[in-house]
């Protein structure tokens, strides 16, 4: 018997390893870190691993769209954010609040845990497919049973972009 | 060796298991409660609650992957949150250059104008 390892189904079982070991150290890196810049680095990795989990989740264009909008998107958003409005270095080496220290490691060590034992005690019932959830089915969904979120989504991302820009310019001259 | 690589074959097939998916994304909102509790900053609080937001996403796609019958609705959810948080990215950033030219900082701490 060959090493499973080398198989077509190893190699996707390792690959996929590989990308769950990037989203947590992303998420780590994300919490960890000192400097703003850092934390931001570790959000756009996350983002990435999420993007290779989607992927195996049967659904490329959610995958797609997640390394688009986070990758692409948000981090950049967020990095103009930072050279926009520059934190004060001194004021992120003070010495943590009791809050920041081991008791809120505490708590969402036993948040992360709880949900994760709940996860794993429940009998998770599969239920029939009814279609593939192919690009070319949810195309379809989007225009005719989701309709009204699609257009509402439309309307709250035109509002946004709009108060945002009321908001950043306020002051100015 | 077949035991080992019985063993080797199931670690290798992780990626058709609810509980893996399930099991990470509770990590992640782990870590980004964590983070928002640890960072001063309001950009790194915006920054770790990226990281919750990502979390369930995951927990939505992995139910519609295993357990949904329709795999297309949960497709979709995801990606309204996905509008949803670059929506709330867009108006944070802008309320927080708003504090900053109020303020000069983006502590927090500093931002306590309303308090008696």
């Amino acid at each position: 018997m060959t090493n499973p390892l080398f198989t077509p189904d190893g190699l996707v079982g390792v690959v996929f390893l590989v990308v769950i070991a990037i989203t947590l150290t992303g998420g780590l890196i994300t919490c960890m870190a000192r400097t703003l810049i850092r934390a931001l680095s570790g959000l756009a990795l996350t983002s990435a691993g999420i993007g290779g989990i989607y992927f195996f989740l049967n659904s490329p264009f959610v995958s797609m769209m997640q390394i688009l909008i986070y990758v692409g998107a948000v981090a950049v958003t967020i990095s103009f954010g930072i050279m926009l409005a520059p934190p004060e270095g001194t004021k992120l080496l003070k010495p943590f609040r009791v809050l920041a220290g081991p008791v809120g490691f505490g708590v969402s060590a036993l948040l992360a845990g709880g949900l994760a034992t709940l996860a794993a005690s429940t009998k998770w019932e599969a239920l029939p497919k009814i279609n593939d959830g192919s690009m070319y089915i949810i195309g379809i969904q989007l225009l005719t049973e989701h309709s009204m979120v699609f257009e509402l989504i439309s309307i709250v991302l035109l509002i946004a972009i709009l108060g945002a820009l009321v908001i950043a310019r306020e002051g100015r001259e | 060796m077949p035991g080992r690589d019985a063993n080797k074959m199931e670690t290798l097939n992780l990626y058709n298991n609810i509980n893996v998916y399930l099991t990470v994304a509770a990590v992640l909102f782990g870590m980004g409660i964590y983070g928002m509790l640890t960072h001063r900053t309001l950009i790194g609080m915006l920054i770790c609650a990226e990281l919750v937001l990502a979390s369930a996403g995951i927990n939505f796609m992995a139910f519609n992957r295993f357990t949904a019958p329709d795999p297309a609705t949960g497709q979709i959810f995801t990606l309204f949150i996905m509008a949803i948080a670059a929506a709330e990215t867009a108006i944070a950033l802008s309320i927080i250059i708003a504090i900053y030219r109020q303020n000069k900082s983006i502590d927090a701490d500093d931002t306590a104008q309303l308090k008696g």
